[in-house]
């Protein structure tokens, strides 16, 4: 029998009261529109860049010049004009950066106030909790906050722009480390034209004192944005970092295209979370964020990386983050929840390399379609020669809301060492009416009963998120298939 | 004071009728037992009653503590104190029993205009029933009825009963898959539930499970209607001569 009508409305309802659609009007610093050897030289002129850097970024825009755009994932969107977008965009007071919170733009803290993340806010929220902010506004950092109590500790916490002026040897041997220029379409564009975006090292053997959490967010209308951040853990250093997303609705697709390159050096552990919620569109499809996304991370010995990330906007997600088992020991997860709506498609999962000897990895993927929407998991484990004792557990779930979506499980295994052990299981269900029901008939609304039916489905990855963002992802995943806000 | 009032009542499924006029009358604190063969519509009768979509009612009435039950939504009826004990209980995996428990609680509490209950409050009321039933404690730990046995499933719905207090209490096929040691503990459950303000429905192929909850009438279903009528003695003379000859007797 077909699921309530009522449910799949009140799910479908969810993505129209988008509660973060408004675009500030600020005025900008623009390159000017289209994507040239001029634009890059611009950027890397703005924000006053080594030469090495601005080499850099040439010889990736040349090579991206050679490249075509990918067309392997199950995603579907009208072509990009690369020429008709403006790859850099400022607030215009950034010449006289403020100092302190009280000389920012008033109208930069009213987005956040309405975002329901005002930095006065978060300033005091971090404080007790120990949450670091370095809030990102459009391309250039407005405010890094607990720097000082970081910097006690040699943690190094800053924009990607401040430390290329501050610890340029850092950000010189490590950028294009993990993920090269010349790696993939979007990465390289990443790479010629990045913006800004979170930098952070951690000492030897320090325990990072917070959570670091920076809160992306795309304001100007026609900006692409390209964020770049970089994450170093050395030996026997401990980090986890958070990232949250909103985006004011607008009509125009926007494209997205960030590299994240974390580096976990020996014994070092690196718990990398993300709850992206950017404007999907609108129950048409129409609008939205393009989000391709290239995120990795390498371990060397005894080493430790941890994706975790609950996916629940942009109109295109295109997002595969993974991790080289470079390192004898080391261990790689990923912990993946994928809600799509409307016509939302999704293509994400990861990439477990696995190079040395006893490398261990996990995936659990959680994926929720609802409404029109696709969602695809695409996943890559790969086992070298070398890998002798290679273990890998993989385990892909499915839930369909209503009869209209589809899920795709798109698993690679490729094993090249006799005693590497590489377990797969997959599973796909629609939300029953028996549980609807069950719920119900115990006083349970309907809409509460979904998040409550949601929420189980997706527990063993929520389990893996810091507490902070624990009960906003939940939140989200209700907000998602709620329709109401709160 | 009749609880629960049904006149006539027809319904159907899949546009197929299988309620053909049934007529009860419940009164607070009466326990009535259905009994009837595979077909005859038990089950039937106790989702149209919960109000479970699918189950279209054609004709007749059903007035429960004076409010039309027919009008309400499904959880509405349960928020009121109408509750389904399930024949089968459902999995939900990764909803951890105590989350539900405590969900379904506060939603039939708010409904009613009561206080929500903290964590710790609602921990201490659970832990007192728990006992009271002799529940393990481990049950309420792991995801709702999965991976439960047919007996811890059945208690389960009796800890449930137990906690949102129903005024009119239905047990579809309580008895079904359990066997007779575990059929005796949730029969002691149900008893221990009985109350002068609490009805409840007992529905059952079996007369055994009437042997553990003894009912004040026993009612027939055969063809989706009542056919016969009387005290517990009906139980036991179904018991002896099937199913058939009442039935037949009846016709």
């Amino acid at each position: 029998m077909a699921i309530a009508q009522a449910t799949i409305d009140s799910v479908g309802e969810a993505t129209d009261k988008y509660k973060y659609g408004f675009v500030t009007e600020i005025e900008m610093d623009r390159a000017p529109r289209g994507l040239t050897e001029e634009t890059v030289r611009f950027i890397s002129a703005k924000k006053e860049e080594p030469e090495w850097l601005l080499e850099w970024r040439l010889k990736a825009f040349r090579h991206w010049l050679t490249m075509k755009e990918p067309t392997w994932a199950r995603v579907g969107y009208p072509p990009i004009d690369y020429q008709d977008s403006y790859y850099y965009s400022a607030p215009k007071s950034d010449a006289d950066r403020p100092k302190s919170l009280d000389e920012v733009d008033p109208k930069l803290l009213e987005t956040y106030e309405k975002l329901g993340i005002s930095l006065k806010e978060q300033e005091v929220l971090a404080g007790v909790r120990n949450v670091a902010i370095d809030a990102v506004f459009d391309s250039v950092s407005v405010a890094t906050t607990f720097k000082d109590r970081l910097e006690k500790d040699g943690v190094i916490f800053c924009s990607i722009s401040e430390a290329v002026k501050k610890h340029p040897e850092l950000v010189k041997k490590y950028i294009g480390s993990v993920v090269p220029y010349s790696d993939n379409f979007f990465a390289t564009l990443n790479s010629a034209v990045f913006t800004d975006g979170s930098f952070c090292y951690i000492p030897k053997g320090v325990r990072c004192p917070m959570e670091l959490s920076t809160y992306f967010r795309i304001n100007a209308s026609e900006t692409g944005q390209f964020e770049r951040t970089l994450i170093i853990a050395d030996e026997g250093s401990y980090v986890s970092y958070l990232e949250g997303c909103t985006a004011p609705q607008r009509d125009e697709n926007q494209l997205h295209a960030a590299v994240v390159e974390l580096v976990a050096l020996d014994d070092a552990e690196i718990k990398y979370s993300t709850v992206q919620n950017w404007y999907p569109g609108d129950e048409n499809g129409v609008g939205g964020i393009y989000n391709f996304v290239t995120k990795r991370g390498v371990c060397e010995k005894r080493a430790k990386i941890s994706w975790t990330q609950v996916e629940t906007g942009s109109a295109i997600t295109w997002k595969y983050p993974s991790c080289i088992l470079k390192g004898d020991d080391s261990v790689g997860e990923f912990f993946s929840i994928a809600i799509t709506n409307n016509r939302q498609q999704a293509d994400t999962g990861t990439k477990m390399l696995h190079i040395g000897k006893n490398t261990r990895s996990r995936i659990i993927a959680k994926g929720i379609s609802a409404g029109k929407s696709q969602s695809t998991y695409r996943g890559q484990v790969r086992i070298n020669a070398m890998a002798e004792g290679a273990r890998n557990y993989t385990q892909c779930d499915s839930l369909l809301i209503g009869d209209k979506c589809g899920a795709h499980t798109v698993p690679y295994i490729e094993s090249k060492n006799r005693s590497a052990r590489v377990e797969h299981e997959a599973t796909t269900s629609k939300i029953s009416d028996d549980q609807l029901f069950y719920c119900l008939q115990r006083g349970i609304p309907q809409e509460d009963a979904l998040t409550l039916i949601v929420n189980g489905f997706c527990r063993e990855v929520l389990q893996e998120l810091p507490m902070e963002f624990a009960v906003e992802a939940q939140k989200l995943v209700g907000i998602s298939l709620e329709g109401s806000v709160g | 004071m009749s609880i629960l009032s049904i006149k006539n009542l027809h319904a159907e499924v899949d546009g197929k009728e299988i309620l053909k006029g049934i007529d009860l009358e419940i009164g607070a604190g009466e326990i009535h037992a259905i009994m009837g063969p595979n077909g005859s519509g038990k089950s039937t009768l106790s989702y149209t009653l919960a109000g479970r979509e699918g189950y279209t009612v054609t004709k007749g009435e059903v007035v429960y503590q004076g409010k039309n039950l027919l009008e309400m939504l499904p959880e509405e009826r349960a928020q009121a104190g109408v509750f389904l004990a399930f024949q089968y209980p459902v999995e939900i995996p990764g909803v951890p029993t105590v989350t539900f428990l405590k969900q379904a609680m506060n939603s039939v509490r708010k409904a009613r205009g009561e206080k929500q209950l903290d964590a710790f409050e609602f921990k201490k009321l659970m832990d007192a029933r728990l006992k009271e039933l002799n529940i393990v404690n481990d049950m309420v730990r792991r995801a709702l009825n999965t991976g439960f046995s047919g007996g811890e499933k059945k208690r389960m719905e009796v800890l449930q009963m137990a906690l949102l207090e129903p005024t009119l209490a239905i047990l579809d096929e309580t008895d079904s898959g359990l066997d007779i040691d575990a059929l005796k503990t949730v029969a002691d459950g149900v008893n221990a539930l009985r109350a002068a303000d609490r009805s409840m429905l007992v529905i059952t192929h079996y007369q055994r499970l009437l042997d553990y909850i003894v009912p004040d009438h026993v009612h027939v279903l055969f063809e989706g209607r009542i056919v016969r009528s009387g005290d517990k003695s009906l139980a036991l003379e179904l018991e002896e001569k099937g199913y058939t000859d009442i039935t037949g007797a009846a016709a």
